[in-house]
Formats: C-alpha cells, structure tokens, sequence
C-alpha cells in the first residue's frame, strides 16, 4: 500500500438540469513507473493507478485505463452531465490491489 | 519429498524470473503495437480532435495535456518517445458532458505526443504535437 494517499475532487455544489459541469480530480500518489533505480541501483518495481472510473447516479462517467506514462499524483478534468441531483463516486484501483474511493454531491435545480 | 539445496535454490531462481521476467517483457510494446491494438489496424482521420499541449515543456515529470474529440467514445493518449509509449485509454460513458479530458503526463525527452480518438460509428481520429523537454521525466 502506498503511502499518503489521499484523493482529493472538485464539483459545483448546485447546477441546473441538463448542464455539464466540469469534474476535478487528484489523488496523491507516487506512481512508481518500474523505470527508475534506486540508490542501491536496483529498479524499484512499478506502483501505479491503473484505473479510475467516476460514476453519476450509477451512470459511467469516465473509465479510465493508466499506464506508467501517466505523471505523479494523477490529476483528471471532464466534463459531466446532470439532470438530476445525486452523488458523483470516484474510484481508484491500485497496482497492488487497494482500491480508493470518494463520493461528491450534487444539487440539481 | 526431500529438496537438495541445490534444487531449491534453483526453484527459486524460476519462480523469480516468472514474476519479474516476463510482465517486464509483455509491457515493451512498440508504439505502434499500441496504436493497432486500439485501433485494429484502421487508419486514422486527423480532423475533429484537438489535441493540446505545451510547445515546450520545462518539466517531463509533469505536462499538462488536454485532448478534445466531440462524438468520441474513446481517447488513447501516447508518447512516442517513453520507454513505454502507453499513457492512458479515456472511456467515456453515458453520463459524460462532453468527450473533453486533460490529464498530466511524463515526458522522457522531447517527443511526439499522440491522441488517438475511436468514434461511436467505428472511425479513428488522430493528432499529434511536438513538445520540447527541458528536464526529461522518467527517471535514469
């Protein structure tokens, strides 16, 4: 498990039906991208996300599959539609299995 | 059944190689193993995505990207010149307002960064930019 992972998103608070509103998403992660070599010249072995998926109401938003190409503390901007208030649910799979989540309201006039 | 040192040692070495060895290998794909196996093999339209990206990036570590591709249902996002040229697959689904993602990404050095777009009726579209690295990004 790494360490320090904490996601963190941005949604509007209110938004009128049937708008698209912009979704900010960061998880501080290292994103270890099996390339690299330690002090002792050893390669660290690979520890990414490698998906995350972001859900309104059940409804998928986005899924997305990460590669290693992906920079430290992965960071996602989309775009959503609402038509009626709800909750957005993140998802974040780990490479060694931990799975992170976050949920946000909204409200929908 | 008893195990001479030897064998055990051996058996060792194996199983290691198994686990480090192999997924090592099945991850080097060549750009364009990854691109066909987005795109099947057909080729590429290059209007109706906009890919963005800095001209010159000081930092490999971390370049912000943007790609829009209205009507998309997939965007692949590559780097030519990584180690591992895969950077990520965006999927969007039914609840999404627009088919818009910025992400950030690594950059070894300077190099092409390619977006490829699967559109709902089956077509691909493509757009690449050059970005210039000061510091490259993956480690080495």
């Amino acid at each position: 498990m790494a360490e320090n992972v904490v996601p963190r998103v941005r949604v509007p608070r209110d938004a009128k039906a049937g708008d698209s509103v912009s979704v900010r998403t960061l998880i501080s992660h290292p994103m270890e991208s099996g390339m690299r070599r330690g002090s002792d010249g050893n390669l660290i072995p690979r520890q990414i996300i490698n998906r995350f998926t972001c859900a309104f109401n059940g409804a998928v938003v986005v899924d997305v599959e990460i590669h290693a190409g992906v920079a430290t503390n992965p960071y996602f901007q989309f775009d959503a539609k609402v038509d009626q208030s709800g909750s957005f649910d993140f998802t974040w799979y780990d490479d060694d299995g931990s799975v992170y989540t976050e949920t946000a309201e909204i409200a929908v006039a | 059944m008893t195990q001479t040192r030897r064998q055990f040692v051996g058996n060792g070495l194996a199983i290691a190689a198994a686990f480090f060895g192999l997924p090592h290998i099945a991850n080097a794909a060549t750009l364009e193993e990854s691109i066909a196996a987005f795109t099947g093999g057909s080729s590429a339209g290059a209007d109706g995505i906009t890919l963005i990206a800095p001209e010159i990036a000081e930092n490999g570590n971390t370049v912000p990207i943007e790609v829009d591709a209205p009507g998309a249902v997939a965007i692949m996002l590559l780097a030519a010149g990584n180690p591992n040229p895969d950077v990520c697959i965006i999927n969007f689904g039914p609840a999404a307002g627009s088919q818009m993602a910025s992400t950030r990404i690594r950059l070894a050095g300077e190099q092409e960064v390619v977006a490829i777009a699967r559109m709902a009726d089956g077509s691909f579209k493509q757009a690449r930019q050059n970005v210039r690295v000061t510091i490259g990004g993956c480690g080495g």
